[in-house]
């Protein structure tokens, strides 16, 4: 695009306000307060430990984070590329409803899908017994295997990458690859070509967020029985008593995290890539007979895989633990409702004020305080609420001790509210929050704000007219992905949940804490089917939005 | 006057974008300022839009002071209307939404009316419901002028408004805006770097460089009496030979002798320009100069020719006088107004 | 500038959920307990209604892993809410105590009900259930003259025929621990890699699993906590899987056992109330409930186990404290660490 909108603005320094600053600090705070937590243990040295780790369980659980980092990052770009171009360039049966429902797993727990696969596939599991029982022997699945989480991880996280990529796709790929077309690329050349990198920088931060949760997980690769680095965090403190040696390994993967980022942004310096317009509706590339059916087999397959077959066999749990049914239920869904609803509304607002700040006060410090601020979403959760929950904690002792030195009995400011738990998600999520808003506030050049301030509009007017409009496909995906996350989401909620707050995710923990699965499928499909509900509506939302413009 | 700048200075400290820029255009005018990248030609036109402030001086647009050192009215507050370089239409409005986005005070029917005045002007009436992207760039760039001037400003701005289109284009459109200015009675300050561009639009033209205004004034005078080398490099073509002043004021160069010219001492050396159109083609002319190059223009040819003491000049010759290079021709001078410069300014 | 909009918009809404929400925690009038369970809330809510019931005190709770929990405990200090501490192993307990989390509780009832190796030496906590980790064998593969103890099972001939959980689980770790409690560590070692050279495949993640693998015939043997084999027993009661209790010699130690239990917290506000509870699990009437609604073993002897679980038969438990559970997590830990068991 032209040259204004790469340049960002330099407003004149008297005119430069303080607020954005404010903002960046206060939120970065947030965040680090928890990481100054985990950090502060090393002030209780833990050499024996870390003796022991390093001879023993590092050298392994490293070699095994590794493997699952690129495995993941493999398939998650392999599965969310291939079908976001399939769904948004090309036309072939059953698209329409695949383009949705390739979406539909962003709202199936990793760990659910894992333990369903594990059943259905391994040694006991019905595959195997059938052919056992047919033949009298079966093959050897290795389920239990890093190729085995690998795939049920990517198969659950793809859609990070997809809804970016598609994104891409849509507002420029077609284009894009007519011109490479002209200059005598085939069109699979252009693809790998153009098409690829000039939708890299939205790949590349959908591909983030999943490196990150696969770094953060524990539950997945609990299933697994994969150890990872995050199992020996929770190895040294559950297994070892020893809080302070699982920080100290917590921390090494918070420097990690944070120079992955850093490096993926030095490597992205200078860069920028605007998407021009938005999509032509019915220009979308015909496929020849086969292929049309081999892409519609594609997406069907990861569909069955991802959606299908994990829902059915919650079904079937869920009928057989039916008793379990009861008016309680309406509780649960009615908190996790309300949590993942304000929490998103809450981090959505702390993604749209640190997107501002930043714009409002580009810069290397700014930046580097931004990149910090979304760290919290590539820590275990146990940890990161532990490390959230004593600083808390803190300051509602102050002010307790505060209120008796008053003669005063105060209530904790803090614990036992929502606003806490708010705060955590926060921490927790604000890089879903930020990415999606950071993108779409791109699309909004500073001349298209000086045009509308030259023509009267300012302020509230001006967010209302301009902003708004363009960036709701990035608030609503933004929005989606915090209220479904949080729907998942379990320690935090655990950690700081009011007394009777229990909520569909409790109740997974709860059933699976004792090994009982198939009880857990009945509170599990009540999230899967209420996590559909912003899926849907977001994808209704976005055909309106492309109706309202063609 | 309707747009007034007096010795307004812009940036901080040392580094002033803009330094002492003085200007002023009559109702109806249409203004350009001239200039290479980077000379703070775009930095004015965001000062009086209002979004940069002053460091010293006064924007005065109608009778209302609009900055001053320490003040600065909001964009919003100013009626002045801009047009962007990349037009800044907002994708998710049609072109009618576009144009009517500053309407906001007036009423429905009102807002409607003046709409559909806007898309008869730029000629744009059939196609009010399309979007941005749906229009071709000389459609953005029309839709970006009426939504500029929909709100009926006391000023309009436009920033380098056809650079993103050919140059085909670029001459009807600039042509066409220019009517479409004269035909709303809008005073108008457009910054280029094209003087054709500037030419073609603008009643009155500055060059600038480094921060200050080297000249205002009309295109002809800009091109036939340039107050400086500057003005007289950057505009037009030509070159500048060494003179000696004579004792009756004429000045002796390799060519002969010129003209008088404004009272300079006597022995002053000067360089004096020369404009392609001053050099004539005449075959019985004793003076020779060789072609060294030359650059066919339909109707005419110009050639760059070489004098035997090795000095070169530009020549605007018709085009059925077609010369090799290489060849000598015979020229003469036909300088009506000599501008020197004297050799040491 | 833009932002300060919006956030005012969006600050309303987000204030009026939050008004909502805040409302329900400031409601206490009656006497109350308020517990921090490891143990679920499915196994735990009936006992809290019957007592809320017997006693008109309101039991109010929070679960959680043990782990969150303590931390919690610790970061909140005398302004906790808590006044008991419920987990379902010994380890966490002896560790909860260790960081002075826990205070005595004297009761002669608590002294009576329990046996002496399932409480606190000193008093600080107390067990409330039993859970016998042992044995369960395929009798299509295994004849059971061939078992004897946990240590035999490192034997050659059981090479490609056993099947574990994970190392991860508290529930190995706290057998490694009484392992090394009662035969030292080097001796627990050369076990614990004699189990894992004897693996027919990987860890698996729970019990559940390990227990099908044998009835399916992938391996021959696991160990596991006995209510996890109720569970599919009463799913399915043709499933080709028996126990056998380990350690029964003269010279043995007798079967492992981990306790479910609780203990009043450091800073309780109704420590009385408390210790009522407390009293009251393991009363006759409670601890049927207790050990029965999971198939477990009620910690206090004179009250009679499930039907299911009484076909098991009678075993001899360890002697041991379940307090060295505790006391050697740590370096039962780093014990299968060493021994290569994941």
């Amino acid at each position: 695009m032209t040259q204004a909108e790469t340049l960002p603005i330099a407003a004149p320094r008297e005119a430069r306000p303080l607020w954005p600053r404010l903002a960046i600090g206060a939120l970065a705070a947030l965040v680090l307060l928890p990481l100054g937590v985990i950090f502060a243990s090393f002030t209780d040295p833990q050499g024996a430990v870390w003796a022991h780790f390093g001879e023993f369980v590092l050298p392994r659980l490293l070699l095994n984070t590794l493997w699952l980092l690129l495995g993941v990052g493999l398939g998650t770009a392999l599965l969310g590329v291939s079908l976001a171009w399939l769904t948004a360039a090309c036309e072939f049966p059953g698209r329409r409803w695949l383009t949705w429902g390739l979406l539909l797993p962003l709202a199936v727990p990793g760990y659910v899908l894992g333990f369903v696969m594990i059943g259905l596939l391994d040694f006991t599991g019905p595959l195997q017994t059938t052919l056992r029982d047919l033949f009298g022997t079966a093959p050897e699945i290795p389920i239990r295997s890093r190729g085995g989480v690998i795939a049920v991880m990517a198969l659950t996280l793809y859609p990070y990458v997809y809804l970016v990529a598609r994104n891409a796709f849509q507002t420029q790929g077609r284009r894009a690859l007519e011109a490479a077309q002209t200059l005598g690329f085939s069109r699979a050349r252009g693809f790998f070509r153009v098409a690829l990198p000039m939708a890299r920088p939205w790949i590349a931060g959908g591909l983030a967020l999943v490196l990150m949760e696969t770094l953060a997980d524990f539950g997945t690769v609990a299933v697994f029985n994969y150890d990872t680095f995050t199992t020996a965090i929770y190895r040294a403190w559950f297994g070892m008593f020893n809080l302070s040696a699982a920080s100290q390994l917590a921390s090494l993967l918070v420097v990690l995290v944070f120079s992955a980022l850093a490096l993926e942004q030095r490597s992205r310096r200078g860069q920028r890539f605007t998407p021009g317009g938005r999509a032509d509706q019915g220009e979308r590339i015909a496929l020849g007979p086969v292929a049309r059916w081999l892409a519609t087999l594609w997406c069907g397959l990861v569909f069955a895989v991802a959606v299908a077959v994990p829902l059915a066999q919650l079904l079937a749990w869920a009928w057989q633990s039916r008793g379990d049914l009861d008016i309680r239920y309406l509780g649960f869904l009615h908190h996790s409702l309300i949590l993942a609803g304000s929490g998103a509304v809450g981090v959505v607002m702390l993604g749209l004020l640190l997107a501002y700040s930043l714009r409002a006060r580009p810069g290397r410090l700014a930046s580097i305080a931004g990149r910090f601020s979304t760290l919290g979403y590539a820590l275990p959760g146990t940890v990161l609420a532990v490390g959230f929950y004593l600083p808390m904690s803190a300051i509602d002792n102050g002010w307790i001790a505060l209120g008796s030195r008053l003669g005063q009995t105060w209530e904790p400011l803090l614990g036992g509210t929502l606003v806490a738990m708010l705060l955590a998600y926060g921490v927790r999520f604000l890089a879903v929050g930020f990415h999606p808003i950071e993108a779409a506030l791109h699309r909004v050049t500073t001349s298209m704000d000086e045009a509308a301030r030259n023509l009267g509009s300012s302020g509230r007017d001006l967010l209302t007219r301009v902003h708004l409009p363009l960036l709701r496909g990035g608030i609503a995906t933004a929005a989606v992905l915090v209220f479904v996350d949080i729907m998942k989401e379990m320690p935090i909620t655990l950690m700081t949940r009011p007394f009777g707050w229990d909520t569909l995710a409790v109740r997974i923990f709860e059933m699976t804490s004792e090994g009982e699965w198939q009880r857990a499928a009945l509170p599990a499909i009540t999230l899967v089917v209420a996590g559909l509900i912003p899926v849907l509506l977001f994808m209704r939302g976005g055909e309106m939005e492309r109706r309202d413009a063609a | 006057m309707q747009l007034e700048l007096s010795n307004i200075a812009v940036g901080f400290g040392q580094s002033l974008v803009i330094d002492d820029l003085t200007l002023a255009l009559e109702p109806g005018e249409i203004g350009c300022l001239l200039g290479a990248s980077g000379c703070g030609k775009t930095t004015a036109l965001r000062a009086i839009a209002g979004f940069e402030p002053l460091a010293r001086g006064q924007i005065v647009v109608g009778d209302r002071q609009l900055s001053r050192r320490g003040w600065t009215l909001p964009p919003q507050e100013r009626r002045v209307g801009m047009v962007f370089q990349d037009y800044a239409l907002f994708p998710h409005l049609s072109a009618a939404e576009n144009i009517a986005f500053g309407l906001r005070g007036l009423g429905a029917a009102r807002r409607r009316h003046r709409v559909a005045e806007m898309l008869d002007l730029v000629g744009l009436d059939t196609l009010a419901h399309h979007y941005p992207h749906q229009l071709s760039g000389g459609q953005q760039q029309r839709v970006a002028v009426a939504r500029a001037l929909a709100p009926d400003p006391a000023l309009l701005l436009m920033d380098e408004p056809f650079s993103n289109l050919d140059v085909e284009l670029r001459e009807r459109l600039s042509l066409e805006v220019r009517d479409i200015l004269k035909a709303a009675g809008t005073t108008a300050l457009i910054v280029t770097h094209d003087q054709h561009e500037a030419f073609a639009l603008a009643d009155r033209v500055g060059l600038m460089h480094s921060g200050r205004i080297e000249q205002w004034d009309s295109p002809y005078n800009l091109y036939h009496r340039p107050v400086s080398r500057r003005v007289a490099r950057f505009i037009g073509q030509g070159v500048l030979l060494p003179g000696v002043v004579q004792d009756n004021h004429h000045i002796r160069i390799t060519l002969g002798c010129l003209p008088p010219v404004s009272p300079l001492p006597v022995g002053t050396r000067v360089d004096v320009l020369l404009r392609p159109d001053d050099i004539v083609h005449d075959d019985g002319s004793p003076l020779k100069a060789a072609v060294r190059a030359k650059t066919f223009r339909g109707a005419s040819i110009l050639y760059t020719l070489e004098l035997p003491c090795g000095a070169r000049l530009l020549a605007l010759v018709p085009s059925h006088h077609n010369h090799a290079i290489g060849e000598a021709i015979g020229i003469h001078l036909e300088a009506k107004h000599v501008i020197a410069f004297p050799s040491d300014s | 500038m833009i932002f300060p909009a919006a956030l005012s918009q969006l600050t309303r809404a987000v204030a009026i959920v939050l008004c909502c929400a805040l409302l329900p925690s400031t409601l206490h009038a009656e006497e109350e307990v308020v517990v921090y369970s490891a143990r679920n809330e499915q196994l735990i809510k009936p006992l809290f209604d019957a007592y809320e019931t017997a006693s008109g005190v309101r039991v109010r709770f929070l679960t959680d892993k043990e782990g969150p929990l303590l931390a919690r405990l610790k970061a909140e200090g005398v302004n906790t809410p808590a006044d008991l501490l419920l987990t379902v192993d010994a380890g966490n307990l002896w560790q909860a105590a260790r960081s002075g989390l826990l205070q005595p509780v004297d009761s002669t009832l608590l002294q009576e009900r329990i046996p002496d190796h399932l409480r606190d030496p000193d008093n600080l906590w107390v067990g409330l259930s039993v859970r016998a980790r042992t044995v369960v064998y395929n009798p299509d593969r295994v004849d059971p003259a061939e078992l004897s103890t946990y240590a035999a099972l490192a034997d050659p001939q059981w090479r490609g025929r056993l099947c574990l959980r994970t190392s991860n689980k508290v529930y190995n770790q706290s057998l490694v621990a009484m392992l090394i409690a009662e035969q030292g560590e080097q001796e627990a070692e050369r076990i614990v890699r004699g189990w894992v050279e004897n693996l027919a495949t990987p860890p698996f993640a729970d019990d559940t699993a390990a227990l099908k693998a044998v009835a399916a015939g992938q391996c021959d043997l696991t160990l596991v906590n006995t209510y996890y084999l109720g569970r599919l027993l009463k799913e399915d009661p043709a499933l080709p899987l028996k126990i056998f209790w380990p350690n029964q010699g003269m010279e043995d130690s007798g079967v492992h056992v981990n306790i479910s239990g609780g203990g009043i917290t450091r800073h309780a506000k109704h420590p009385e109330a408390a210790r009522r509870l407390l009293e009251w699990l393991a009363s006759d009437e409670a601890q049927a409930a207790f050990a029965g609604e999971n198939l477990e073993y009620p910690a206090n002897p004179g009250v009679a186990v499930a039907p299911l679980v009484a076909s098991w038969g009678e075993f001899r438990q360890s002697p041991l404290n379940v307090a060295f559970a505790g006391a050697h997590q740590a370096a039962a830990v780093k014990l299968m660490d060493r021994a290569g068991y994941r």
